[in-house]
C-alpha cells in the first residue's frame, strides 16, 4: 500500500472505524438495542394504567403461546405454503430466463421487478378487487355457470396464501435466477457430451448447482411471509388471523406491551430456530451432489 | 461436487438422447409460455390499479367497473389528508434515502479498503436485519421509543427507515466495489492526490452507478414501507398508512391515480437506467473491438 508517511499512519488505522462508526452506531442503537428492550419488555408485568415493571415475568411466554397457538399455526401454515407456492412458480420461470431468454434477460428481470415499484398495500388492495366475490375474475365464471354462485376466494386461506406468495415473489425468483445464471455452461455441455439426457442434465447438474439460490430464496420469502399480517388483514377473513396481526393489535389496541413483546420474541426465536434447523438440513451443498 | 454430479453412465443408448431432445422441443414452447403467464400474474394487480383509476364509480367502493372517466385524473390531489400523507412520505423517503446512502456507502468503503475489527459482527447484524421480520423490528423499536419516552412522529419514522435501509445500501454498493481495482486509488495517491480528492476523482465516479442504484432502492424501500413505519409513526400518516386506513371505509380512486403516477415514475427511472447501462456496455464492447 501507498507511502508509509508517519503522519498518515494514525489516520490509516482510524479510517475504517470512522467510516463504519455512524452507520454502525445507527444499527446498534436502532436495531440491536431495540431487540434488547423487546426482551426486557417481554419480562415485565403490570398494566398500561399503573405502569409496567421489570420482574422476570416469564409467565408472559406460556400465556402468549397458550392464547394464540392457533394464530402461530396459521402463520406457519400460510407462510409455509406461500413459500412453497412461490418456489414452484418461480423456479421454472427463473430457469427459462437464465438459460433461454438470451439477450432479453435483463428486460425480463426488470419486468419481474417493475410491479414492485407500487406500494404493496395498493397491490394487495388490487388483489382484493380481483378476487372479490363479484370481481373481474369470479363474476364472468359465475355468469357462465362454470362456478357455483356461492364460491368465494376472498376471506379464505387460499387468498391469504396467494397474496403472500405474490408479495414476496421477487425474493424467491432473484436468488434462484442468480444461482442458475452462475452455472458454468461448460458443465451442462459436458454432461450432454457424456450422453446425459435433458432430464439427467437438469437433475444431476443444474438442480444441485442452483440449491444455494433456492436456499436463499426460501429464507428471504419464508421469514417475511410467516410474519406478515397485511395480506391476511386485507385478503383474509375472521378465521385466518396470523400472529403478526395479534402482535400489532396487542401493541396498538390493547397496549399490553409485555404480552405483545413476548409474542414478538416467540416469533423471532421460532423463526431463528427453524432457520438453524433448515440450515442444518439443506444448507450444505454435498447433499444433492452424490 | 460438480464433478460428482456428472452422470457416471456413459453406456447410454444415443436413441434416448434423441427422443429427449424431441420432447424438449415441446418443452421449449411450454416454458416461455409459462414464464409469460407468470409475468401476467405479476402485473395483474398493476393492471387493475391503473384500470380502476379510470373507473367512473359513484359509491365508496371502487370494486365494480362502472364506465370510463378521467374525473380522478382531473383532480388527483383533491383529498387533503391523502396529499399531506403523500408529502410526509416524500419527506421521510428523501431523508431516509440521503442518510442511509451516505452511511451505507461509508460502511461498504470501509469493508472494501480496510480490514477492521468487528467487521464480521457488523456483517452479521446487517444480514440479521435483512432477514428479521418486520413485525419484530417494528415492535422492538416501539418498545425502545416507549421506554425512552420518545414522542412518535416524523423523526422516529426517519430513524427507523434509515435503519432498515442501511444494510441494503451497504450490500448494493459493496457489490459494485467488488469489481473495482484498488491499484487505481493507489495510483492516484502516488500522483499526490489527498485521500479526499482520491475519493472524489477516482473512487466516486467508479462506484457512482452502484451508489445511485442503492439510493433509488433505499427511496423505494422507505416510500413503500408499511409494517415498521406503522409501529413507530404515532399519529403521523405516510401514504401507505393512509391508504391502509382508508380500507376501513373504501379506498378512493385517487389512490389508484397516485399509485399509477408512482409506478410510471419508478418505471421510467428503472427503464432509463437499464437502457443507459446496455448502451454503455455496447459502446464499451465496440471500443474494445476497435
Amino acid at each position: 500500500m501507498g507511502r508509509p508517511a508517519l503522519r498518515l499512519r494514525w489516520g490509516r488505522a482510524l479510517a475504517p472505524y470512522l467510516l463504519v462508526l455512524p452507520g454502525g452506531a445507527w444499527l446498534l442503537l436502532l436495531f440491536v438495542l431495540p431487540i434488547v428492550t423487546l426482551a426486557i419488555t417481554s419480562l415485565q408485568s403490570g398494566d398500561f394504567i399503573t405502569g409496567f415493571v421489570f420482574s422476570w415475568n416469564f409467565a408472559n411466554y406460556p400465556l402468549g403461546l397458550q392464547i394464540y397457538s392457533e394464530q402461530y399455526v396459521h402463520a406457519l401454515e400460510y407462510g409455509g405454503s406461500a413459500t412453497i407456492v412461490a418456489l414452484v412458480v418461480a423456479y421454472p420461470a427463473a430457469y427459462w430466463i437464465a438459460f433461454h431468454a438470451g439477450p432479453r434477460k435483463s428486460a425480463y428481470l426488470l419486468a419481474v421487478l417493475l410491479p414492485f415499484f407500487v406500494s404493496f398495500v395498493i397491490r394487495t388492495l388490487a388483489w382484493e378487487t380481483l378476487l372479490s366475490d363479484n370481481g373481474p375474475l369470479l363474476a364472468p365464471l359465475k355468469a357462465i355457470h362454470l362456478l357455483p354462485e356461492d364460491v368465494r376466494v376472498l376471506a379464505t386461506p387460499v387468498a391469504v396464501t396467494g397474496g403472500l406468495a405474490y408479495t414476496f415473489f421477487p425474493y424467491m425468483l432473484l436468488p434462484i435466477y442468480a444461482s442458475l445464471e452462475k452455472v458454468d455452461r461448460r458443465l451442462v455441455e459436458a454432461a450432454g457430451d457424456l450422453y446425459a439426457n435433458r432430464y439427467q442434465v437438469f437433475r444431476r447438474v443444474i438442480l444441485p448447482l442452483s440449491i444455494p439460490g433456492v436456499f436463499a430464496g426460501v429464507l428471504l420469502t419464508g421469514i417475511p411471509a410467516v410474519a406478515d399480517y397485511v395480506n391476511q388483514d386485507i385478503l383474509g377473513g375472521v378465521g385466518t388471523t396470523m400472529v403478526g396481526r395479534v402482535i400489532e393489535q396487542q401493541f396498538e389496541v390493547n397496549t399490553n406491551y409485555p404480552l405483545a413483546a413476548s409474542l414478538a420474541f416467540i416469533l423471532m426465536l421460532g423463526l431463528l430456530a427453524m432457520l438453524l434447523v433448515y440450515q442444518r438440513l439443506f444448507g450444505t451443498e454435498e447433499i444433492m451432489g452424490g | 461436487m460438480p464433478a460428482q454430479a456428472l452422470p457416471r453412465d456413459p453406456a447410454r443408448r444415443p436413441a434416448a438422447g434423441v427422443r429427449a431432445r424431441r420432447r424438449f422441443r415441446l418443452g421449449s414452447l411450454l416454458l416461455p409460455a409459462y414464464t409469460h403467464l407468470v409475468m401476467l400474474w405479476l402485473f395483474a394487480p398493476i393492471i387493475v390499479m391503473v384500470l380502476y383509476g379510470f373507473n367512473n364509480t359513484h359509491g365508496r367502493l371502487n370494486i365494480v367497473w362502472s364506465g370510463f372517466t378521467l374525473r380522478w385524473y382531473a383532480n388527483p390531489f383533491s383529498i387533503p389528508t391523502m396529499t399531506s400523507a403523500l408529502v410526509v412520505s416524500l419527506i421521510t423517503a428523501t431523508l431516509g434515502m440521503v442518510i442511509s446512502t451516505v452511511l451505507g456507502t461509508m460502511i461498504a468503503l470501509a469493508g472494501h479498503r480496510y480490514h477492521y475489527r468487528g467487521r464480521t459482527i457488523l456483517d452479521a447484524v446487517m444480514v440479521l436485519n435483512i432477514a428479521a421480520s418486520e413485525v419484530v423490528i417494528g415492535s422492538a423499536m416501539l418498545t425502545l421509543f416507549i421506554s425512552a419516552s420518545m414522542p412518535l412522529g416524523l423523526p422516529t419514522i426517519v430513524l427507523a427507515q434509515v435503519m432498515f435501509s442501511i444494510p441494503f445500501v451497504a450490500i448494493t454498493v459493496r457489490a459494485r466495489l467488488a469489481g473495482f481495482d484498488p491499484s487505481l486509488e493507489e495510483a492516484a495517491q502516488d500522483l499526490g492526490a489527498s485521500p479526499l480528492w482520491t475519493f472524489l476523482l477516482v473512487t466516486l465516479p467508479v462506484i457512482f452507478p452502484g451508489v445511485l442504484a442503492a439510493a433509488l432502492l433505499a427511496f423505494a424501500l422507505c416510500m413503500d414501507d408499511y409494517v415498521i413505519t406503522s409501529f413507530v409513526s404515532g399519529n403521523t400518516l405516510t401514504f401507505p398508512l393512509w391508504v391502509y386506513g382508508a380500507t376501513r371505509y373504501g379506498v378512493p380512486p385517487q389512490v389508484n391515480v397516485v399509485g399509477t403516477f408512482i409506478f410510471v415514475g419508478g418505471g421510467l427511472v428503472a427503464v432509463t437506467g437499464a437502457l443507459v447501462r446496455s448502451w454503455r456496455s455496447r459502446r464499451l464492447a465496440k471500443e474494445a473491438a476497435l
